[in-house]
């Protein structure tokens, strides 16, 4: 057999079988997980998931006991999306859907478990809907089974709060409104368009009414229903004395309505009606368009989304009870296990607590904590089962109690005067006084075409054309920058990043990598039988630490050690024919030299003797000082770390002599720095990756999260950037720019459409016709300029 | 020449019927997903091979 010899990818998940060797069925596996997986698809007849793509699986995690809360009737309840006793219906967040075989696998749940019903996967937000005959099947039989093939859903205290959501449709009815009126519109008015020569043809003068009455029963919907946020946001626009780009667009739809109106019931002419409802369903269009969004990913995420439903309480009479987080009071005993978050602020009663606060602090290293150590909420333990008491809500713990601030309240897209806020404003000064002007000279002139000419005025300045030019631009950027794996949120961000003057990282996580950190040895050279005992030692154990020093290890052969001993917080001891070898803590190895307390390092020992120590240092991401170097002449910028101050020398070595260094600042620390900032009339970017930048990031002009994983949660922000793309940071910032030049662009060419439309309207010879023609005519080019330009300016990605 | 309102009725009412059609086609949340069932359509065919694929895997085995 050489087979074990070459590399084999996992038959199931398509990583490398490296350690053990798992074969079954003539095929490897790189765990007894997807083995099992790979067993219950072939029993049940889904082998075909397989087919579909290659190694399309996940490997299951250890999940006993995680699930007991779904036990719990109350909080069963809120979850289910429907209940009647009989069949019930529930639907999953699952991260790990990623490919068709997925969806294959998971809407054929009922070849697996009669009791499905049935099973329906969305795949852009990762969810699937399953309805299950509740009398022979529990909810927590379904999550177990799911979580068995590697499908394990995500279930959060977000999902027990945030209730049934309702999807909003609101803008498609609106849009098929508009769409259809405008299109029988259209139909209906062409009879007389037509017949502009001589104006009196009998089979028309008799059926116009007819088609006249048809078209203002059809805009009816159109004004009334499709076009009513228009009045809405004017209306509220004036009140708080703003004078906002939907003003003048309201004060068109309205005259545009009143004079056709009026024309058709006195018999003057045929209206506008096609140029009115075009004017709406165009408008829509550009709204629809800006409102795309990235449906699986969630840019409104606070602490209840990490953590949570339940936690397991221990009463007074050692009785083990699951309880819903918000039910803990103070001085409650809580059972935290392996992996699970701590919800709340407490005191350890039992067991050795080691820690990883890089949720809340930024911290790469977990830490220490030993019975009578306080804990704060959010941190995970690593190292098996402990028991805290509560000493506060879930509400008052320290870190949950940062989401009170102001700061996340505060709706940036409101505050943020945009472009065409700007424009807008004095457009419609404009506007009303070339009206006003124009008028005043008809009436002294001829006075019966005044009032014709006022509005048409209003008319023709309608700013469709602008109105169009931003959703656009915007738009298509946010799709630009989408497949460049920079997901943002609205397309108001773009504008927000264009103007951005001081731009602020995080450390731990931001700019440098959580895969790998670089680990150097200092001390007395290996033996090569000395390099066997320590890459055994560590791959025994499970420590964060011995996981990254056993990945940076040169494989070696596999012994069995005589005596083995892991003493959790102080390091890992074993015996291999009579030599002894420890790793660990300096105090743990006896380690008498100088040390470096800022550093991560782990001690060696052999046979009693100090050998060396190995130094962790954080791996910066690829590109890191392309990123500052040409970030610097735009913009201030500044490191804010929660990590100590250990990196502060290389750091300032790698990054522009220009950056501003700060080291442990805590969650509310960096959010005042970034008010602190704004204050002084700085716009701020922040770019960070964990809920310790929570507030930092709500607080910033633009929040911008960088992940490795998009699929993992991401505190809320203005933006998700994918890790690999951190280097096109520069070239975002760029573009974003450059789409606020296309913009004024549009805008000077909608201004020309404006004036040739006014020539026509202060002449008093605007008819219906022309309206029909130049209003589309404006429309379509800005769209189509935009458009082009974006997509000219987004080809600066190609070439990187 | 009154078959005009004959025909703006007709045309009306189909108009109306498919404007319904639309209305009801979002109401159920037919666009809610315009990604997932583009995947779906194509299983069915995967299917059919599929339990061709695996009877010949199975005769090799013995084999």
């Amino acid at each position: 057999m050489n087979r074990a010899k070459e590399v084999l990818n996992c038959y199931h998940c398509g990583d490398l079988c490296d350690t053990i060797e798992i074969i079954a069925d003539e095929k490897s596996f790189c765990c007894n997980g997807c083995k099992t997986v790979y067993e219950i698809f072939s029993e049940n007849d889904l082998t075909s998931y397989y087919d579909i793509q290659s190694a399309p699986g996940t490997t299951p995690s250890e999940i006993s006991g995680k699930y007991d809360f779904l036990e719990n009737k109350e909080i069963v309840k809120k979850l289910l999306e429907f209940d009647d006793g009989k069949h019930q219906i529930i639907t999953f967040y699952i991260p790990t859907i990623h490919c068709s075989s997925c969806i294959w696998v998971l809407e054929n749940l009922n070849k697996l478990q009669k009791s499905i019903t049935t099973s329906q996967v969305n795949f852009p937000k990762k969810t699937v809907r399953v309805t299950f005959k509740s009398d022979e099947f529990s909810l927590k039989q379904l999550v177990l089974l799911m979580s068995s093939i590697g499908y394990e859903p995500y279930i959060s205290l977000e999902d027990y709060t945030s209730g049934k959501k309702t999807v909003d449709r609101q803008l498609i009815y609106k849009l098929g409104v508009a769409g259809f009126a405008f299109g029988n519109i259209m139909f209906l008015s062409f009879p007389e368009y037509f017949d502009i020569a001589d104006g009196n043809e009998f089979w028309l003068e008799k059926y116009k009414h007819v088609f006249r009455g048809l078209m203002f029963i059809f805009s009816l919907p159109v004004v009334f229903y499709s076009g009513w946020d228009y009045f809405v946001s004017a209306f509220k626009g004036i009140r708080s004395k703003i004078l906002n780009i939907d003003v003048p667009i309201a004060l068109g739809i309205s005259v545009l309505f009143i004079r056709s109106t009026s024309e058709i019931f006195l018999d003057i002419g045929s209206g506008f009606f096609d140029s009115l409802t075009g004017l709406i369903f165009f408008l829509l269009i550009g709204k629809f368009f800006q409102l795309r969004t990235y449906s699986f990913l969630s840019f409104e995420r606070d602490y209840k989304s990490y953590f949570p439903i339940a936690v397991t309480r221990i009463d007074a009479h050692k009785k083990e009870e699951t309880v819903q987080v918000y039910e803990i009071k103070k001085g409650d005993r809580l059972l935290i296990r392996n992996d699970e978050l701590i919800p709340v602020d407490g005191i350890i009663i039992n067991g050795n607590a080691l820690i990883d606060y890089s949720f809340v602090t930024g911290e790469a290293v977990a830490v220490q904590k030993l019975s009578g150590d306080k804990l704060y909420a959010g941190g995970k333990q690593l190292s098996g089962v402990i028991e805290i008491e509560a000493l506060k809500s879930v509400e008052q713990s320290y870190l949950t109690q940062l989401w009170g601030n102001e700061a996340f309240k505060e709706d940036k897209v409101q505050a943020f005067q945009s472009l065409i806020d700007s424009i807008s404003k004095r457009f419609t000064i404009v506007v009303l006084a070339i009206a006003f002007f124009s008028t005043a000279f008809w009436l002294y002139y001829d006075s019966t075409k005044a009032l014709n000419v006022f509005t048409a005025v209003l008319i023709i300045a309608c700013p469709c054309a602008i109105a169009l030019a931003t959703p656009f631009t915007l738009g298509n950027m946010l799709r630009i920058f989408g497949q460049q794996k920079f997901y943002l949120k609205n397309a108001n961000v773009i504008e927000r990043i264009a103007k951005i003057t001081t731009i602020i990282f995080d450390k731990t996580g931001t700019i440098t990598t959580n895969k790998k950190s670089v680990i150097s040895y200092e001390g007395i050279p290996l033996s090569e039988s000395e390099e066997i005992l320590l890459f055994n030692l560590v791959r025994a154990s499970n420590h964060p630490l011995s996981r990254q020093l056993y990945d940076t290890l040169s494989a070696r052969k596999i012994i069995e050690f005589d005596v083995f001993e892991e003493i959790i917080g102080k390091g890992i001891q074993a015996t291999y024919k009579g030599v002894d070898i420890k790793v660990g803590s300096a105090k743990f190895v006896n380690f008498k030299g100088e040390q470096n307390t800022l550093q991560t390092s782990v001690y060696l020992q052999l046979d009693s003797e100090y050998k060396g120590c190995y130094v962790f240092k954080n791996t910066y991401r690829d590109g890191l000082n392309y990123v500052f170097e040409e970030l610097k002449t735009q913009s201030k910028l500044v490191i804010l770390s929660g990590d100590n101050e250990g990196e502060r020398v290389r750091l300032a070595s790698l990054l522009p002599k220009e950056t501003t260094l700060l080291f442990q600042q805590n969650p509310q620390q960096k959010l005042d720095f970034v008010k602190k900032l704004q204050q002084q009339g700085e716009r701020v970017m922040m770019i960070g990756d964990g809920l310790n930048d929570a507030g930092a990031l709500a607080q910033s002009d633009v929040g911008i999260v960088v992940s490795e994983n998009i699929n993992v949660f991401s505190p809320a922000c203005d933006g998700i950037l994918d890790a690999l793309h951190f280097p096109s940071l520069p070239n975002y910032l760029k573009v974003s720019k450059k789409a606020l030049k296309i913009i004024k662009w549009s805008f000077v060419f909608s201004f020309i459409y404006n004036i040739t439309g006014l020539y026509f309207a202060v002449t008093g010879n605007l008819l219906p016709v022309i309206a029909a023609i130049l209003m589309p005519l404006s429309s379509i080019s800005i769209v189509v300029f935009a458009t082009i330009a974006t997509g000219y300016e987004g080809k600066i990605f190609k070439k990187n | 020449m009154s078959i005009i309102y004959l025909l703006l009725a007709i045309s009306i009412v189909i108009a109306l019927g498919f404007f319904i059609l639309f209305i009801i086609s979002v109401n159920k949340g037919q666009y809610d997903d315009v990604y997932t069932p583009s995947i779906r359509m194509l299983f069915d065919d995967e299917l059919v091979k599929e339990a061709k694929k695996t009877n010949t895997t199975k005769t090799k085995k013995q084999n």
